[in-house]
C-alpha cells in the first residue's frame, strides 16, 4: 500500500526503525488505560473471575439481591507490571437480573455506555481541549457471564446482548463452569453460539488480519463462549500453590486447560487483543456514537445542494444553538424572577393593607373615645355650673337668713359643708 | 507469544509499594499489587505490531537560502535521492522571483518499519534584494495542512486515519556567515517557531571553520560558499562562541526553537533535552558521495586538503542532528506537531469562526 509514491532504497542505515520503539517509550511514559465492564446477575462470579484474571485482590463488597434496579458501580485500579502502568476500571452491574421485572434490566448499562462516549465527545468538540492527558473512561470490552444452566441463553441475555453489541465489545462467558460437565459443556456452548448468530447478536471476534496472531486468534473465535472458574483461594498441588477450588471429590485448578477456558480468556483479552479491542471502541463504537450524535445535533456534512458544509457553518450552527439555549435560560430565570417580585409585592402589598386597615381601626376607635370623653366632660361642666348656680342661691339665702337666726348657723354651716364636699 | 503457564516471574513492586486502599465511592485509582504474572506487559508488543502495519508518516520542510546545501543535507539524512539537486555545477541556477513550495513524497523502509517521508523545499527563501514578507508563503502552506486536518477531523463520517500532512519539523539553514543571526533568520525563526517545531543548523559548517579560524575577532560575513576549506570542521571549543552567540539571539528574542523547554514532560525529558539544547544549532556539513577512508567506504565531502567525514562526530555534528530528527525523537516531533501546534491552529480557527 504505497498509495502511488515511489519506494525509494536506501543506501545506509538511517535509523527510522527505532520507531515502534520511540512510541512505546512515549506510550509508557503516559501509561495505559483499560475498562472492562461485568454484566451478569448477581452470584454469577464476575468478582472472583476479575481477581484472578489480574491476579490480585480488588476490595469489592459483596452485593444484595434485593436491590430494586440495576447500579453501575465503576471502580478504577492501577496495577503496574514492569514498566507498563496500566489503569484499570472495572464496571460491575449490580442488581442485574434479580428484578421481579426485568424490562429495564439494560437500560441503565445502555445509558451508561453511551454517557462514557458522550464525556469522551464532549471533550473532544471543545474549543479548547485536552485529549493527551484525558482520562479515558469508555468501556472496551464488555464480559457477558451466561449462567452455568446447560440449557440455552435466557431471553434477558438475548435482549441484553442484542442493545449492546453495536455498542461495546462483547465477550461471552459462561460463568462457574465447574458446574457443567465436559460432554454437556460442548453441547452448551453450541447452542449459545448458534442462537447469538441467529438472533444477528454481534460478538467481538479476535481479529485475524495480523498473520503473527492471526492463527491463535481464529482458534480462540472457535472456543467462545469462555467456560471460566474463578477462585480467590490457593490449594497446594504438588509443591506449587495455585488457585483452585477444593470440592470433596476433587480439586478445579483456575490455571488448568483441561479444567477450565481460564488461561484463555487472559491471553486474548489481556496479552494478545487488548490494543485491539482498545482501537475497536475508539474507531468503532465511539465513530458510531459520534456520528448519530452529531446528526442528531443537526449537524451535517454535506448541505442542501451536496455542497460540503464549511467549516463555519457547522461551528456557526452550534455556537447559534448554544446561543439560543442561552436566552432561553436567560429568559426563564429573568421571568422567575419577575414572578418572585411580583408575589413578593403582592405580600408587601396586603402586609400595607392590614397595617392600613388596622390604623384606621384605631383611630375610629381613638375617635370613639374620644366623643365619650367629650360626653362626660360636658355633663360634668354642667354640673358644675349647676352646682355653682345653687351655691350662689344658697349665699344668698345665708346672707339674708344670717341676719335673723344665728344659732342655726353652725347646723347649716355643717350642712353646707356637707353639702359642699358632695 | 506468552506463555500459557503461569511464570515464577519475581515481581518487582513499584518504586513506591501502593497498598490496598479501602473503596469508598468518590476514590481516585487505588493501587494494587500483583500477586503473580498477568500479562499486562504484552501490550506493549501488540501495540508495535500495530504500528508497524500502520506505517508512519513523516513531513519535514527545509527552509534557507539557496547554495547553503539543503537538498544534499536532506539526501544524507535519508540516504537516498530524495530531492533532486538544486543545480549542477557550471548550470545557471534560476532563483524563483518567489517563494515556491515543493513538496516531494517518497515510501522508504527500514526493518520491517515503512515511512512515507514528504520534504517540502523552499527555492527563492531569502535569494530577493527584498525579502520582506518571503515567509508568508511558508507560514500559508504550514497553516493550511492543519487546515486540511482539522476539515478532515470535524466531518460527521471520517476516516479512520486521517492523512497526515502536516509539517513535523522544519529544520531552518542560517548561513556560515558569522557569530550572529541575521535579522532575516531573526524574523522567521520568531514567526515560524510558534506555529512549527524549528530546528536550526549551521549549514556548510566546514566553511564557517576557516571563517572562525582566520578572523576570529573580526566579524567578517561570508561571501563566497566555495571558499577553499581545511579538511576538518573545528573542534568544539572553537565554534562555541558562534553556536553561544546564536543562543543568546535566540533568548534575547524569544524564539523558542526545538526541542521547547516548555514541553519537556518530565525531568528525565527534561535532562535528555537539556543536554540537546546545549548544542543547538548544530553545525552541519551535508554530502552524498562516498569516499574511500582508511579502507573504508564514508560518506563524506572531498576538499583539496582531505576528505570530511560527514558522519564522524569529529569532523561535524550532522550525527547529532540526524539522531536528533530520525533516532530519537521523531515521535516526539510528531506529537508535538500534534498536541500542541495543531491545537493552537484550531483554537485560533474556532474562535474566529465564530465572531458574527
Amino acid at each position: 500500500q504505497n498509495d502511488g509514491y515511489r519506494t525509494l532504497s536506501l543506501s545506509g542505515h538511517v535509523g527510522f526503525g527505532s520507531l515502534p520503539d520511540q512510541l512505546v517509550k512515549k506510550s509508557i511514559k503516559q501509561g495505559f488505560c483499560f475498562n472492562i465492564l461485568c454484566i451478569g446477575e448477581t452470584g454469577s462470579g464476575k468478582s472472583t473471575l476479575i481477581n484472578s484474571l489480574f491476579n490480585t485482590t480488588f476490595d469489592d463488597p459483596v452485593s444484595s439481591h434485593f436491590l430494586p434496579r440495576v447500579q453501575l458501580r465503576a471502580q478504577t485500579y492501577e496495577l503496574q507490571e514492569g514498566n507498563v502502568l496500566l489503569k484499570l476500571t472495572i464496571v460491575n452491574t449490580v442488581g442485574f437480573g434479580d428484578q421481579i421485572n426485568k424490562e429495564d434490566s439494560y437500560q441503565p448499562i445502555v445509558d451508561y455506555i453511551d454517557a462514557q462516549f458522550e464525556a469522551y465527545l464532549q471533550e473532544e468538540l471543545k474549543i479548547r481541549r485536552s485529549l493527551f492527558s484525558y482520562h479515558d473512561t469508555r468501556i472496551h470490552v464488555c464480559l457477558y457471564f451466561i449462567s452455568p444452566t446447560g440449557h440455552s441463553l435466557k431471553t434477558l441475555d438475548l435482549l441484553a446482548m442484542k442493545s449492546l453489541d453495536s455498542k461495546v465489545n462483547i465477550i461471552p462467558v459462561i460463568g462457574k463452569a465447574d458446574s457443567i460437565s465436559k460432554t454437556e459443556l460442548q453441547k452448551f456452548k453450541n447452542k449459545i453460539m448458534s442462537e447469538l448468530v441467529s438472533n444477528g447478536v454481534q460478538i467481538y471476534q479476535f481479529p485475524t488480519d495480523d498473520e503473527t496472531i492471526s492463527k491463535i486468534n481464529s482458534t480462540m473465535n472457535g472456543h467462545l463462549p469462555f467456560a471460566v472458574v474463578g477462585s480467590t483461594e490457593e490449594v497446594r498441588i504438588g509443591n506449587k500453590m495455585v488457585r483452585a477450588r477444593q470440592y470433596p471429590w476433587g480439586i478445579v485448578q483456575v490455571e488448568n486447560e483441561n479444567h477450565c477456558d481460564f488461561v484463555k480468556l487472559r491471553e486474548m483479552l489481556i496479552c494478545t487483543n487488548m490494543e485491539d479491542l482498545r482501537e475497536q471502541t475508539h474507531a468503532r463504537h465511539y465513530e458510531l456514537y459520534r456520528r448519530c450524535r452529531l446528526e442528531e445535533m443537526g449537524f451535517r456534512d454535506v448541505g442542501p445542494e451536496n455542497k460540503p458544509v464549511s467549516l463555519q457553518e457547522t461551528y456557526q450552527a452550534k455556537r447559534h444553538e448554544f446561543y439560543l439555549e442561552l436566552q432561553r435560560k436567560e429568559e426563564e430565570i429573568r421571568q422567575q424572577f419577575v414572578q418572585r417580585v411580583r408575589e413578593k409585592e403582592a405580600i408587601l402589598k396586603e402586609a400595607e393593607q392590614k397595617v392600613h386597615t388596622k390604623y384606621e381601626q384605631h383611630m375610629l376607635m381613638l375617635q370613639e373615645v374620644k366623643m365619650k370623653l367629650e360626653k362626660k366632660r360636658k355633663v360634668l361642666e354642667d354640673e358644675i355650673a349647676m352646682f355653682i348656680e345653687k351655691k350662689a342661691n344658697v349665699e344668698v339665702l345665708q346672707s339674708q337668713a344670717s341676719v335673723s337666726t344665728p344659732p342655726v348657723s353652725v347646723k347649716k354651716d355643717k350642712d353646707r359643708k356637707k353639702y359642699v364636699r358632695c | 507469544g506468552s506463555s500459557l503457564e503461569p511464570e515464577e516471574h519475581s515481581m518487582e513492586p513499584p518504586a513506591a509499594p501502593e497498598e490496598e486502599l479501602p473503596l469508598t465511592e468518590a476514590s481516585g485509582p487505588a493501587g494494587c499489587q500483583l500477586f503473580g504474572y498477568v500479562g499486562i506487559e504484552a501490550v506493549l508488543d501488540q501495540m508495535k505490531i500495530k504500528t508497524m502495519k500502520m506505517g508512519f508518516e513523516f513531513n519535514i520542510m527545509v527552509v534557507g537560502q539557496s547554495g547553503l546545501g539543503k537538498s544534499t543535507m536532506v539526501n544524507t539524512l535519508f540516504k537516498s535521492k530524495v530531492s533532486r539537486k538544486a543545480s549542477q555545477p557550471g548550470q545557471e541556477e534560476r532563483i524563483p522571483k518567489t517563494v515556491q513550495l515543493q513538496s516531494v513524497t517518497h515510501v522508504i523502509e527500514e526493518k520491517g518499519v515503512k515511512m512515507k517521508l514528504t520534504v517540502t523545499d523552499t527555492p527563492g527563501f531569502g535569494d530577493q534584494i527584498n525579502n520582506e514578507n518571503c515567509w508568508d508563503p511558508i507560514i500559508k502552506y504550514i497553516n493550511e495542512q492543519y487546515e486540511r486536518y482539522l476539515r478532515e477531523e470535524i466531518l460527521i463520517t471520517r476516516k479512520r486515519k486521517i492523512p497526515d500532512t502536516r509539517v513535523h519539523g522544519c529544520v531552518y539553514f542560517v548561513p556560515p556567515t558569522g557569530h550572529w543571526l541575521r535579522p532575516l533568520d531573526l524574523e522567521f525563526m520568531r514567526r515560524l517557531s510558534k506555529i512549527v517545531n524549528v530546528v536550526p543548523v549551521i549549514a556548510k559548517a566546514d566553511t564557517l571553520t576557516l571563517e572562525e579560524r582566520a578572523e576570529f575577532k573580526q566579524r567578517v560575513r561570508a561571501s563566497s560558499r566555495e571558499a577553499p576549506g581545511v579538511p576538518r570542521v573545528l573542534p568544539r571549543p572553537q565554534l562555541k562562541p558562534c553556536i553561544l552567540q546564536i543562543q543568546a539571539d535566540l533568548k534575547t528574542h524569544a524564539i523558542s526553537v526545538y526541542p521547547q523547554e516548555d514541553f519537556d514532560l518530565d525531568p528525565d525529558d527534561r535532562a535528555l533535552n537539556d543536554r540537546i539544547r546545549e548544542k543547538i544549532p548544530f553545525a552541519v556539513v551535508g554530502a552524498d558521495q562516498e569516499h574511500q577512508v582508511n579502507g573504508k567506504r564514508v560518506l563524506g565531502r572531498k576538499t583539496k586538503w582531505g576528505i570530511i567525514e560527514v558522519e564522524n562526530p569529529a569532523h561535524c555534528e550532522f550525527p547529532l542532528l540526524r539522531d536528533l530528527l530520525i533516532r530519537s525523537h521523531l515521535q516526539d516531533l510528531k506529537d508535538i506537531t500534534h498536541n500542541v501546534h495543531y491545537e493552537s491552529y484550531r483554537v485560533r480557527r474556532l474562535n474566529e469562526s465564530n465572531r458574527p
